[in-house]
This record gives C-alpha cells, sequence and structure tokens, in this order.
C-alpha cells in the first residue's frame, strides 16, 4: 500500500510574545508526533480542546510550518518553512472546517466558490470550470440548479456539502476534515458521514478525521490517535484503541462518553431507584 | 401535581413572508423531582417552546396556549412585572454557549449577586456568603478568589458551573437547561450532567433537559419528549424510548447513531420517515 501522508516526529512550538508585565514564553502545542496513513484509509485525531489536533491539522495541510520534525507527503518531503508551498502541494492536501456557517464566503455564489480553487491553481478556461463544477455539485448530493445561489440560502447540512465539494475541486489525494460533522444535526451528520464514505470509496481518498466524538470515530476510522497535551497517547487501529486502550487518558475519555443503549439505561435507573 | 402544565402551546412568529409557526400545538408537563428530555434537531421548536414558558421570546412572536401554569399559576394571565418574580427565582434557564451568555463586563461575583439582590433582597455580606457557597456547590475549587473572576478568565466548562450557579442561587422549583453541554468536551460534559443531575435530586427540582444528543437523553432522562419540525411526535418513559420507540421519526434517530450502525453506511432520516411532513412548517 503507498503510504499519502507520514509525520515523524513533528513538533511546533508558538512564541508569545512578552507584553510591559509579563515576559515571553513558549507554548509547546505540538510535542513529536509521528504517524502515517495509507492510500484510502482513515486516521482519526481525537483529544479535548487545546489538545493540539487542529495544530496539527493544519500542519498536515501546509497552513503552518511544523517548528522541527519531517511531514512527507505521496512520499515527498515538504518543509514550507524553507521552501514554501508549490500549486502542486496545495492541490494535494484540502481541509474541510468545522463551522459550515463561517468557512463560506457570503458574497460569493455556489458556482463561484466551487471555481476559484481552479481559477488560482490551474489555466483551466472559465467554460471548463463551471462544468466540473456542475459535475461536483451533482457528486455531493447537490443540482446544478444551486450553482448560482448564496451560502445564506443553504441549511447547515448542504453548506457542509458544499464545502467538502470545495475542497475536492482539485481533486486532492489527502482530505483533512477538522470536526467536519460537529455542527450538524443528529440526522444531517449520518448523511454527510454516508457522502464522506462514498466519496472515499469513489476516489480512493486519504482522511484525516479529526474529531471529539468517540462514536464518530468508531464508525468512521481505519485507525485511531489520541492526543492529550500535544503528545500523542494511543495509537493503533480501530479495534486496538477500542477494545484495549493504554493510557488512563484514553480511558477516561471513553467512560465520559454518554451511552445510548438499553442496558446502560437499565442500569443507570437501578442505580438512581436505590440511591 | 404537576409543577408545569402546558396545554396546546402554539408560537408563531411574524415574518416578511407571512406568519410561521415554530412551536405547533405541543402539551407536556413536568413534575416536581422529574428530569424531563425533550428531544429534537435545530428548528424543531424544543427552544423557542421553553423561551415561551420563561417569556423571553422576542415580541414579533405570538404565543397562545390552552393551558400554561406554573406551580398552580396562570403564566398566561401574568403581566411582565409579576413573570420577572418568577422567572430566575423559582423557575430559571441555562444557555447554550456559557461564554456568551455571561456579561463580559462584570465579575462573575457580580453576576451571581445580581440574581441573590433582586430576587432575596440579602444584604451585601449576606450575598457574598451565598456566592461563595454556589460556587463551592458546582465545584469551582478557590470559589473566595473566583469571585472577582472576570468571564474571559475562565474556561468554557467554569463558565457554565457559574451559569448554572446563578440559576440555583435562588433554589429553583424548576431549571431549564437548553443544551448545556453541546459546546463543551466530552469528559467536561459529563462533569456538568453528573453536577446537574446531584443538584437536581438534592433539591428536588423539576429539571428540563434540551438537548439533540441522544446520550445525553439516555444518561439523565426520566421521561423523554420528541420534537420535530414543531411537533411532539412521541412522549414516553426513557427506557421504553429505546427499547420501542413508536414513532418513525424516533425509530430513525436512533439508526442515525454512529454507535448503532449497521454496515458500512448509516441509515439517514429521510430515508425513514414516512409520516408527511407536519403542514405550516418549511425546511
Amino acid at each position: 500500500m503507498t503510504i499519502v501522508v507520514e509525520g515523524k516526529d513533528i513538533k511546533r512550538d508558538y512564541h508569545v510574545g512578552g507584553g510591559l508585565f509579563r515576559g515571553a514564553r513558549t507554548v509547546h502545542a505540538v510535542k513529536g508526533v509521528s504517524f502515517s496513513v495509507e492510500k484510502g484509509k482513515t486516521l482519526a485525531i481525537v483529544g479535548e480542546s487545546g489538545c493540539g489536533k487542529s495544530t496539527l491539522a493544519r500542519i498536515i495541510t501546509l497552513i503552518d510550518p511544523a517548528t522541527s520534525g519531517e511531514l512527507f507527503i505521496d512520499g515527498n518531503k515538504v518543509d514550507i518553512a524553507r521552501d514554501g508551498l508549490s500549486k502542486e502541494m496545495r492541490r494535494k492536501v484540502q481541509i474541510v472546517f468545522q463551522n459550515p456557517y463561517g468557512s463560506l464566503n457570503p458574497r460569493q455564489k455556489i458556482g463561484d466558490v466551487l471555481g476559484e480553487p481552479l481559477l488560482i491553481n490551474t489555466d483551466k478556461s472559465a467554460a471548463e470550470r463551471r462544468d466540473l463544477a456542475m459535475k461536483m455539485l451533482k457528486k455531493v448530493g447537490l443540482g446544478p440548479e444551486h450553482y448560482n445561489r448564496y451560502p445564506h440560502m443553504f441549511s447547515g447540512g448542504q453548506r457542509q456539502r458544499i464545502a467538502i465539494a470545495r475542497a475536492l475541486m482539485l481533486n486532492p489525494s489527502l482530505l483533512v476534515l477538522d470536526e467536519p460533522v460537529s455542527a450538524l444535526d443528529l440526522s444531517v451528520q449520518a448523511q454527510v458521514l454516508n457522502l464522506l464514505a462514498d466519496l472515499q470509496d469513489e476516489f480512493q481518498l486519504t482522511y484525516v478525521f479529526i474529531s471529539h466524538d468517540l462514536s464518530v470515530v468508531r464508525y468512521i476510522a481505519d485507525d485511531v490517535m489520541v492526543m492529550y497535551f500535544g503528545e500523542a497517547v494511543e495509537y493503533g487501529s480501530r479495534e486496538e484503541v477500542f477494545s484495549d486502550p493504554k493510557h488512563s487518558y484514553t480511558r477516561t475519555l471513553f467512560a465520559a462518553t454518554p451511552r445510548a443503549d438499553v442496558a446502560s439505561i437499565k442500569a443507570r435507573l437501578a442505580k438512581k431507584k436505590a440511591a | 401535581m404537576a409543577l408545569l402544565d402546558i396545554q396546546n402551546l402554539v408560537v408563531e412568529f411574524q415574518t416578511a413572508s407571512g406568519p410561521f409557526r415554530a412551536v405547533d400545538g405541543v402539551s407536556l408537563h413536568v413534575n416536581e423531582r422529574e428530569v424531563l428530555a425533550i428531544v429534537g434537531e435545530s428548528g424543531s421548536g424544543k427552544s423557542v417552546s421553553m423561551l415561551a414558558v420563561m417569556g423571553l421570546l422576542p415580541w414579533t412572536a405570538k404565543v397562545t396556549a390552552d393551558k400554561m401554569s406554573f406551580g398552580g399559576r396562570d403564566l398566561l394571565k401574568l403581566g411582565p412585572a409579576e413573570r420577572r418574580k418568577i422567572v430566575g427565582k423559582d423557575m430559571s434557564m441555562i444557555f447554550q454557549e456559557p461564554m456568551a451568555s455571561l456579561n463580559p463586563c462584570f465579575t462573575v461575583g457580580f453576576q451571581i449577586e445580581e440574581v441573590l439582590r433582586f430576587h432575596m433582597g440579602m444584604d451585601k455580606a449576606q450575598r457574598r456568603a451565598r456566592a461563595i457557597e454556589l460556587l463551592k456547590q458546582v465545584g469551582i475549587p478557590e470559589p473566595a478568589e473566583r469571585l472577582s473572576s472576570f468571564p474571559h478568565q475562565m474556561s468554557g466548562g467554569q463558565c457554565q458551573r457559574v451559569m448554572i450557579a446563578i440559576a440555583i442561587a435562588c433554589n429553583p422549583k424548576l431549571l431549564i437547561a437548553d443544551e448545556p453541554t453541546t459546546a463543551l468536551d466530552v469528559t467536561i460534559q459529563k462533569q456538568i450532567l453528573d453536577l446537574l443531575v446531584s443538584l437536581q435530586a438534592k433539591y428536588g427540582m423539576g429539571l428540563i433537559m434540551i438537548t439533540h444528543n441522544m446520550g445525553v437523553v439516555a444518561e439523565t432522562a426520566d421521561r423523554v419528549i420528541v420534537q420535530y419540525k414543531g411537533r411532539k411526535m412521541e412522549e414516553a418513559d426513557v427506557l421504553s424510548l429505546f427499547e420501542s420507540p413508536k414513532s418513525n421519526y424516533t425509530r430513525a434517530l436512533l439508526a442515525a447513531l454512529p454507535e448503532n450502525a449497521v454496515g458500512d453506511r448509516l441509515p439517514t432520516v429521510s430515508d425513514m420517515l414516512f409520516e408527511p411532513a407536519p403542514s405550516g412548517a418549511s425546511a
């Protein structure tokens, strides 16, 4: 199997500038994380807010350079701090953000939203861009009638479909999904998760899926990484992590996840009666 | 006797394209010492119906009901001044965004004491003592020092604890929690839910938990109402709802939970929803 993305001992420090009353200090957001994802597979990164999972996502998406460590995409070493970012690299990795209300320009029509990555990164003509955008709309379950509409005319789930469509316009090999379904209702969440699974099958896409919802992770991931204070405290296949969590934080996380099965409701009600 | 009893509640909003019916004939009741969960997706009218009970809707909303009584008093007949004496005292509410629902310009101590001053008429020393006691109850370390903190100096979980402290300050009979944990991490969510349920049991409050998370329902509720597009789809005690859901919508919701997934695709609500959409509601 070809490995699409690989990180070796990735670290990221942020220097917080000092003010009049405070000295400068360094925040270690990611403290040496290693991982690799094969083509067509999904790596889920789990952790609470502030644990560095979004920082790692920014590094993988080539938005932020890592302070140290090596990042390989499709086998090539990438160092955006030294070499900058080529159009080719930009095409390979795309990201979908958490909040579909904030990630679309309210003054841009959907057709232009989808055409813009092509306009910037390729020299396709306007007619070709339009064709590709129409095709992509159909792929994500929208129709050509949506081409000339503005973002405010869509529901949250539809907007997330548009964000996914935009990410796929350049035919990327790696898609980073930063909490793509956390802002969505349960029923819409199911539709978007199905769409992601369909697209993965069709295009052999590789996903890095960031989430704090363990039930979603269990459903979608092949490999799971649990982060805690910038470190990967647990990393393994889904079966390993869920059946035999090794780190105490992972166990806390599992224990805190609400259960919606009949047996645990019965147990809770019995406990309440006894109290 | 029911603590809160609502019959046939209708809430309509005046919009440019005519009246929009957000809540369409919902009846519900909460008993003392009972946890009622109201479940539904966004736009199902679950928050609006509770805001109507609290009297917090804007003037564009038209609220009508056959009956809306709280602790034996008819809420529909109360004037604004009398209503304000109940709201925040006997009946209080916690909102979804803890960071946004606290006033950033005042210390948390001031905001807790404000309720005590308005409703309980306590003097300064009593208020301070009670505020410290409340912060201790909701599990904030060093409560005396924390009184002079501003909301931005606290984490989201701590802000939600402060909100709970404000809500229970006057020993309310009914606490309404509107998606109290949606903005929080799972580990913090667990702590906040445990706190709410333990406070509810300790003080014998009625608790209405508004949520879209079936896990939260399963972990807290005694009785559940499922709402969809402003209508009540199902009402059942928590065990029978999860064991044998009656309405198609509830079945669809439970099937869409990723942990219940069979095969590699999730059933979606539209696959399973055979009932025609209620009239007067548009997606």
